[in-house]
């Protein structure tokens, strides 16, 4: 198990490490920092200094080395648009963010997990028809259209909640309904395909043959084998956390992470989406280690198998 | 029974379950949609009443048929008085021609990149999976966006980005059917017949990989519509004056209270597009695609 953990903690690593590289090589493919903050019709001479004020003279590698360095320190640059430092301005923005997306997270998995259940074990009934066709709706209907539509019901046509813009908890009933309800049909339908592979298993089979209660089969030999694939779902799930609502935060004008990444990308303000994306990396990353070791603690048989053998 | 080969080939302690052999009604009608749509984005420049970018002043945001509006303007008009049917012609096109684009170049990709890891095994394969494991610890939207905000955005850009999307479940298929499919006795024979990798590859395995790659291509182009309508929602995405579902969408929101139409006619037309072709994809997979069940 030890061996295990370690493995997976080095790939977590690397993976880290491939994220910032990206980022580095997406900074130095967009252009020279040099040319673009001088102007074109800058000397020579003040491109030079500048250039070699900033490292940009050195080779390459040297500059990975020192953004490197400078991520590990927790120095993401500053804002171009009101000089703060980036790492703050987003930091500040997470516990907006997790405002709406963890109760989001509690309706996905208190709906979707007992519904996709249900529908398993219910094949073919009306329930099951019910769960699935609101589960394809759920896919289908993209979260910008699904909150637009809410809007106009309760906003414009009942005028019962606000449509946009926060400070009461009113303000997030509508965004956090919004991604509730499409996460809880995708996982939902993920659920009940887990669930169906695992009940056509011989060893449920043998199970009910040899006489066990079904209630007994269902929650001793059934839900703990579809436990295993629902939890790399629900783990890409705790990964998005914060970045799971960028359209959402932008329907509903939910000043969070997401919306505060729009804005820089519109504005180009690359320091903050940077930062961004190594926090949404290091989420995602983290989600990722402790779903695998999840696995390792489910499924002892994956603890000595290789990578992709599990899938991934 | 003419489907009885495939079920056949289905393994044998596979529970029995009731195979649909013929696409049930809803599939029929998600076909016939995608039909329409493939219609409407070939013979566009035919269909729509007005050009999409002409205004008229004289009606604007003129409701549609059926809630006071007139013939003139079947779907109605927006603020400066562009015919909404027209805008949404040229919209359907423009978002199928890129979700089609984004999805070839995603396969195409991701297959050869499966085949290379492959091939070659050792250092490639490791790469390869590297890669993988990269484009999964991020979500794809953000990752988007992060490009868009230093590339800026161009209409070839967008459509080579948004196939990047799902390279890499193209990828882990055709490694792994491949690598499966040269444990067989019919890749190692032609290769012992002398034929190039090349013609092994392209060939001998594809052909025999082709089905699972068409249902997952299948599968990801819905996702791709989704993609491409969010972002350009965000404004991020395909930009005016060229127009595409989202980018529809994501202007009406401003009209959302006086003139509901303007967004509520592209919303209906992405969800069902996405619809259709999700149904469709699930028909296929469980028609074509025994490993998959």
């Amino acid at each position: 198990m030890l061996r295990f953990a370690a493995s997976r903690l080095a790939r977590a690593a690397l993976t880290l490490a491939m994220v910032v590289t990206f980022a580095f090589l997406v900074l130095i493919a967009s252009g020279d920092p040099a040319d673009i903050i001088m102007g074109s019709d800058a000397p020579p001479e003040a491109v030079e200094a500048f250039r070699q004020a900033w490292g940009l003279d050195r080779p390459i590698w040297e500059q990975w080395l020192g953004y490197f360095g400078a991520v590990l320190t927790g120095d993401l640059g500053r804002s171009m648009r009101d000089g703060r430092p980036a790492l703050d301005l987003v930091l500040e923005r997470v516990p907006q963010t997790l405002a709406i997306t963890l109760p989001a997270l509690a309706i996905k998995l208190g709906l979707g997990i007992p519904a996709g259940v249900y529908a398993a074990l219910h094949r073919n009934s009306f329930a099951d028809r019910a769960v699935m066709a609101l589960a394809v709706a759920g896919f289908t209907i993209p979260s910008f259209v699904l909150g637009l539509l809410l809007v106009l019901v309760f906003a414009v046509q009942l005028g019962w909640l606000p449509s946009g813009g926060d400070g009461t908890w009113r303000h997030a009933v509508l965004p956090v309904v919004t991604l509730g309800i499409g996460g809880a049909a995708v996982l939902a339908r993920f659920t009940r395909s887990a669930m169906l592979e695992v009940l056509g298993q011989p060893y449920i089979r043998t199970a009910s043959a040899k006489g066990v209660p079904w209630r007994l089969v269902v929650s001793r030999h059934a839900l703990p084998n579809a436990a295993i694939p629902t939890v790399t779902i629900v783990g890409f799930m705790v990964g998005t956390l914060i970045a799971g609502a960028v359209v959402v935060e932008s329907v509903f004008s939910w000043p969070g992470v997401g919306r505060l990444l729009v804005t820089a990308v519109a504005n180009r303000d690359l320091a903050v989406v940077q930062c961004v994306l190594l926090l949404v990396a290091a989420t995602m990353v983290m989600a990722n280690l402790v779903v695998d070791l999840l696995y390792g603690l489910l499924d002892p048989r994956l603890r000595g198998a290789p990578r992709g053998a599990a899938g991934g | 029974m003419p489907e009885a080969p495939l079920a056949a080939a289905a393994p044998v302690a596979a529970p029995p379950q009731t195979r649909q052999e013929r696409p049930s009604p809803l599939v029929l009608l998600g076909l016939c949609w995608v039909a329409l749509m493939l219609l409407v984005a070939v013979f566009g420049d035919f269909l729509q009443p007005f050009p999409y970018t002409q205004m008229d002043l004289r009606n604007r945001l003129s409701p549609p048929v059926g809630f006071g509006g007139t013939w003139l303007h079947p779907l109605g008009t927006d603020e400066l008085g562009r015919d909404v049917l027209s805008r949404l012609i040229a919209s359907v096109r423009t978002s199928l021609v890129i979700a089609f684009g984004a999805t070839v170049v995603g396969a195409v990709l991701g297959t050869t990149l499966g085949f290379l890891a492959a091939h070659f095994r050792g250092i490639v394969e490791q790469a390869v999976l590297a890669l993988v494991d990269f484009s999964a610890s991020i979500p794809f939207l953000i990752l988007a966006l992060a490009v868009l905000a230093f590339f800026g955005n161009s209409m070839g850009l967008f459509v080579l980005l948004l196939g990047l999307h799902a390279w890499e479940r193209y990828a882990r298929i055709a490694r792994g059917l491949a690598i499966s499919a040269s444990a067989q006795g019919y890749a190692g024979a032609v290769r012992q017949l002398g034929a190039s990798p090349w013609r092994v590859y392209g060939r001998h395995i594809l052909p025999n990989i082709a089905s699972t790659l068409i249902v997952s291509m299948t599968l990801a182009f819905p996702e791709v519509i989704l993609l491409e309508s969010g972002l350009s929602f965000l404004g991020l995405g395909v930009q005016p004056p060229d127009t595409s579902l989202g980018n529809m969408v994501g202007y009406g929101r401003e009209y959302l209270t006086r003139a509901p139409w303007i967004l509520l006619a592209p919303a209906c037309v992405i969800v069902l597009t996405t619809l259709s072709v999700s149904l469709i994809g699930d028909w296929l997979r469980d028609r074509l695609d025994p490993t998959l069940r």
